[in-house]
């Protein structure tokens, strides 16, 4: 690895063994963060998986309901029983925190339970009733895996960051650390060797020019 | 700023139906096109569902939205059955998160 470019001085390591240890502290955290946003992670994907499943069939066999209804009325009058709903959905939605991720939480508000069919019995047949009914249904349904899904793809996308930084951490910041810390021990360690040399050698040749006289 | 409603995004007979919910249903003829009303819907729905056709057209699109938590852009399988485009979103959520996919059942 690089070694930075700092000042072979007791004061610059000193700096650095701290950062150094800060890095280390950071990196377990981030690492301990990670698995645990993962193990959460898998717990939504799986229900994710299983909402979708069963919404996808369920969507489908009420929209063709809905068709084949629409299909045994005029055009005209289909238009005019749908087009303007009885009741108007309201959502709950509010925020809530898994690891430190901002995720939202929606729920249908289940206002006054107004009719759900916005037209006359008489005009449409009884097929459209069913079709709307089973929607009602899956309607819920669909806004629980909004929740989920939306859930699954921001921890999906926080775990990358984490393991982005894990990473930069463990391969690039540490061990760059740990490189310029042993160098500047080095060189401090060279210094104190040339010292006590020349230390020695001014002793010596002391001794040689009082010996002589 | 979400406003707590939903809307619908599609071709016309898949997400009429959803009017009669209360669901605000925007129509749209052309796949392509879709992208200029669902940037619009971002703005203020909480929760818009895309026809599964629709939101494959404009994948990049939606990609977008998904590291906010509002609005959420889900797709939905129209009349005609899915395409398989939801379940392919979840693999690659999970792909991109562990880096590869698992195979689970």
């Amino acid at each position: 690895m690089t070694r930075l470019n700092v000042n072979p001085t007791r004061m610059e390591m000193r700096a650095l063994k701290s950062r150094l240890k800060t890095a280390v502290r950071g990196h377990k955290l981030l690492k301990d963060k990670s698995d645990e946003t993962v193990r959460r992670f898998m717990e939504y994907v799986r229900l994710n998986r299983k909402l979708r499943r069963e919404t996808e069939a369920e969507v489908t066999a009420a929209l063709k309901a809905f068709l084949l209804a629409s299909a045994a009325n005029s055009p005209e009058s289909i238009a005019e029983a749908v087009e303007v709903p009885a009741r108007e959905v309201r959502l709950k939605s509010g925020e809530c925190n898994i690891m430190s991720v901002y995720v939202p939480q929606i729920e249908i508000e289940e206002g006054d339970d107004k009719e759900l069919y916005p037209y006359s019995f008489a005009t449409v047949s009884s097929e459209l009733d069913d079709s709307l009914k089973n929607l009602g249904k899956v309607l819920v349904k669909l806004i629980r895996l909004a929740e989920v899904e939306k859930t699954c793809n921001m921890l999906a996308d926080e775990i990358e960051k984490t393991r982005r930084r894990v990473n930069a951490l463990e391969y690039v910041l540490i061990p760059d650390y740990e490189e310029t810390i042993k160098y500047i021990t080095m060189k401090l360690d060279e210094n104190e060797r040339a010292n006590t040399i020349r230390l020695m050698k001014v002793k010596s040749m002391l001794e040689k020019e009082s010996g002589g006289r | 700023m979400p406003n707590d409603r939903i809307a619908a995004v599609g071709d016309k007979d898949s997400v009429f139906a959803f009017k009669a919910l209360g669901v605000d249903v925007f129509g749209v003829e052309a796949v392509e096109d879709a992208a200029k009303t669902i940037k619009a819907l971002a703005r203020e729905y909480s929760v818009i569902f895309v026809t599964e056709d629709v939101a494959e057209a404009n994948a990049e699109l939606i990609a977008r939205y998904k590291a906010r938590p509002y609005p959420a852009v889900i797709p939905i399988p129209g009349a005609n059955g899915t395409n398989g485009f939801g379940m392919r979103g979840i693999d690659a959520c999970v792909e991109k998160a562990l880096g590869r996919n698992l195979e689970e059942e």
